[in-house]
């Protein structure tokens, strides 16, 4: 294989394995704030047992989340070199922001929420678990920033001409803001939200299938489902935004996501099927005039094909395809999950309905594939670009690296990959089953609520 | 706005700022991990780990700072030495990686092999990160092949020549004798009395170390002193930075350890403005055709980008320092090992 396949393949492997953790801290990191808010408010220790239980996952979810990011930092230097020079200017200070702003609040006030709980007052103890919360959330907002200028471009002009072309700011804020950064972020900070809730469900789930820490279980799943059940809701509303602002943007994107190869009127939408790439058509279930409908709220809008571009501007299509209907299915079916189980659980039918709480103890899986998929999607229907309409994709290589040394490193992250997931599963699944800490219903030092804690654990 | 220098000239120092942040800081949790070996017993070992627990990710962050901030205000020299030194880079990123997992996971499981298993990685993570970033500092000073394009002529194996790994060496020692400083600051009994021992010993491993450097500097580097020579008044450095290296026995006589981890850190930020001041305005010196160097110049974005970078660090600096400070007074004192410890 080629440098660039080899490259493209390290990329897309390592920033796959990445992309696992940030949206579950960013999740996990929500669903924190709400038990200690509630800790707060209603003094129930359970819920101090909650935030102490879940802030053990989020170390977890944390630390992967540090080590697996700072090899996409040293990425874009080492594979991507040519790409570096031309967007430096741009990319590199929406980087640096994202390091001032996101990852020294959340790395410093980590440290407080993990290991200060005897250390500082429950309000303080708070407080650092809404900066850490705050922290994964801005770290969101710069990187997708960073990642919307490479989908459309904005706020900037071109200097220099051939190996000294590169793009520089000349608005910075209208860079920050472009046409794609608002619903891109939003999109991906609900799908993390359905990330956090949905972990948090599974494992309530399963311990309410094993009669295991219930009341515990119980608690965490009245908080959590309506999470998931709002950011579902939202997801649907935000999906729709995307799409459309897809297709004023990136029109061939969309074409490529729906299989239109031709521009037409009354534009059907395939529900289920494949792309038969020789044909140039769609097989499978399609609704008439749903997609002109879903795109420009009208039956009869005509929607732009890939014929509207060259067929060297295509992304694959096949890809592109199932990816974004892969995503929009989950989506659909997470929806569909929350709303029967938030339903189920509102008459009290929770703890009989045992079918229901497997499907629970499985939708964990729904938020983390659609997420994956969902970057898929975006990121492989911009090929072949790099920076839309100004870069292309092997354009943005490294110029001195050879295939052998990027194929070293291909297998060392493989295999190094493979080892963290092991024992990330290993971990997790061993502090599921060791489950919250009974010790934790009584807080201690400085967190100890005098009023409320008994005489023999207030030492 | 006018200001009395160039914002290339600024940024060159800020860059130089968070390295040497990142030096101070992660500096010591990486001489703890080299250090970590050295004691047999479980509990020793678990004290050592939980003296950087709650602040080694942060210590970390500044790595990734450092690496956006050099690919914000320079991203010709940023990517020019990632792809330049790609194997080096990958290593170290395992290092880190492996490291990190390590702390992670070490004591999550009592078996014996779990333990060891992760403290060998720990340790081995720890000195091969310190390893390589010294390497890599060596290089940058001793210069490296660049060619007209800007982009890196060498291989890898032409990044290990003596100088740089000479500098390696040094950075172990520099890092081992931080964090066994740190360590005795942190630590009380049995354990602070023998990291007392590593302190002491490793002061003389690094004074070895720095003295063999800087000797290398004089005969095989003499651009890296070039400044020095022509303005004499700058050996003042020079001459601070012999005074913060004895001075660290000496707090450790008068049982100031607090003082002792400070002139530690003096020692490091002297070593680093030398190397600033000799290196100015360089970023990559190229050999043998130094017209193709990289400088703050011809590697820097655009005036606007340095402008608004300088704006954001302005405003994150400072609360980044403000919270850090907090922390650190938060978890000050002697760790003792809990609920939620390592």
């Amino acid at each position: 294989m080629d440098v660039l396949t080899l490259s493209r393949i390290q990329f897309g492997l390592t920033i796959g394995f990445h992309y696992i953790y940030p949206p579950l801290s960013i999740g996990l990191g929500v669903m924190l704030v709400l038990f200690e808010a509630f800790w707060l408010k209603t003094k129930n220790q359970v819920y101090h047992q909650m935030a102490k239980f879940w802030t053990n996952i989020f170390a977890l979810t944390f630390a992967l989340g540090v080590a697996t990011g700072l090899v996409m930092e040293f990425e874009f230097g080492t594979n991507w070199a040519s790409y570096s020079r031309f967007v430096g200017d741009i990319f590199g200070s929406a980087l640096a922001a994202e390091g001032i702003f996101a990852f020294f609040l959340e790395a410093g006030f980590l440290a407080v929420l993990l290991f200060g709980w005897d250390k500082v007052s429950p309000r303080m103890h708070f407080f650092a678990t809404c900066m850490v919360c705050l922290g994964a959330h801005f770290s969101a907002v710069w990187i997708t920033v960073a990642n919307s200028f490479m989908q459309t471009p904005a706020g900037y002009h071109l200097v220099g001409t051939d190996m000294h072309r590169r793009a520089e700011v000349t608005n910075f804020w209208q860079m920050v803001m472009s046409p794609s950064s608002g619903d891109r972020l939003f999109h991906t900070l609900c799908g993390a939200w359905m990330a956090g809730a949905f972990l948090v469900i599974s494992v309530s789930a399963y311990y309410l299938l094993k009669k295991r820490h219930e009341d515990f279980a119980w608690r965490c799943m009245q908080i959590a489902l309506p999470v998931a059940l709002l950011a579902s809701i939202v997801q649907g509303i935000s999906g729709d935004m995307s799409a459309r602002m897809v297709a004023k943007w990136q029109p061939a994107k969309l074409a490529a996501f729906e299989g239109l190869y031709h521009t037409e009127t009354n534009a059907p939408l395939a529900i289920v099927g494949y792309v038969d790439e020789k044909d140039h058509k769609v097989e499978g279930l399609e609704v008439p005039e749903l997609l002109s409908f879903l795109t420009y709220h009208d039956l009869h809008a005509q929607v732009q094909g890939l014929d509207s571009v060259p067929p060297e501007d295509w992304p694959p299509v096949q890809a592109c395809f199932m990816f974004f209907h892969g995503m929009v299915a989950i989506g659909v079916a997470l929806l569909a999950v929350s709303m029967v189980g938030c339903l189920v659980m509102w008459r009290g039918e929770l703890s009989v309905n045992r079918w229901l709480l497997w499907i629970l103890v499985f939708s964990v899986l729904g938020p983390a594939i659609a997420n994956q998929l969902g970057w898929f999607a975006a990121e492989v229907g911009r090929q072949p670009w790099i920076v839309w309409h100004e870069m292309r994709t092997p354009a943005g290589l490294s110029a001195v690296i050879r295939a052998n040394t990027v194929l070293t490193s291909l297998v060392l992250f493989t295999f190094i990959y493979m080892l963290l997931f092991a024992v990330f599963i290993y971990m997790l699944n061993h502090k599921i089953q060791t489950g919250p800490h009974p010790d934790d219903l009584v807080p201690h030092g400085k967190l100890a609520i005098p009023n409320l804690t008994t005489d023999e654990s207030t030492s | 706005m006018n200001l009395p220098v160039d914002l290339n000239s600024i940024w060159f120092v800020l860059v130089g700022v968070l390295l040497t942040g990142y030096a101070m800081l992660d500096g010591f949790d990486l001489g703890i991990g080299a250090l970590h070996l050295f004691t047999k017993k479980d509990e020793e070992r678990r004290l050592m780990l939980n003296t950087i627990g709650p602040v080694w990710d942060g210590n970390e962050v500044w790595l990734v700072v450092g690496g956006g901030a050099l690919f914000a205000a320079f991203p010709n020299c940023y990517a020019t030495v990632f792809s330049g030194f790609y194997l080096a880079f990958v290593l170290l990123l395992f290092a880190l990686i492996f490291r990190a997992v390590a702390i992670e996971f070490r004591s999550k499981q009592p078996m014996r092999w779990w333990r060891q298993m992760w403290d060998i990685g720990f340790a081995a993570g720890s000195i091969l990160s310190a390893l390589l970033i010294g390497v890599a500092m060596g290089n940058i000073a001793q210069g490296v092949p660049v060619d007209a394009r800007g982009e890196f002529a060498g291989t890898f194996f032409g990044l290990l020549q003596p100088y740089p790994l000479l500098l390696g060496i040094t950075t172990v020692a520099l890092f081992m004798m931080h964090g066994a400083i740190y360590g005795v600051m942190k630590t009380e009994g049995e354990l602070h009395d023998k990291l007392r021992r590593w302190a002491l010993n490793s002061i003389i491993f690094f004074v070895i170390c720095a003295a063999t450097t800087t000797m290398a500097t004089l005969l095989y580097v003499p651009h890296m002193a070039a400044r020095i020579k022509d303005h004499p008044w700058l050996f003042s450095i020079v001459i601070l930075n012999m005074l913060a290296i004895a001075n660290i026995p000496r707090e450790f006589h008068r049982a100031k350890d607090w003082l002792a981890f400070l002139s530690s850190c003096a020692t490091m930020a002297t070593l680093m403005l030398l190397f600033g001041i000799n290196q100015y305005p360089y970023l990559l010196y190229s050999v043998p055709n130094p017209e193709n160097s990289l400088d703050i110049y011809n590697a820097a974005s655009s005036q606007k980008t340095l402008g608004i970078m300088l704006i954001i660090a302005g405003i994150g600096v400072p609360v980044v320092l403000a919270y850090t400070a907090c922390i650190y007074w938060i978890f000050r004192g002697k760790v003792k090992l809990g609920k939620s410890s390592y």
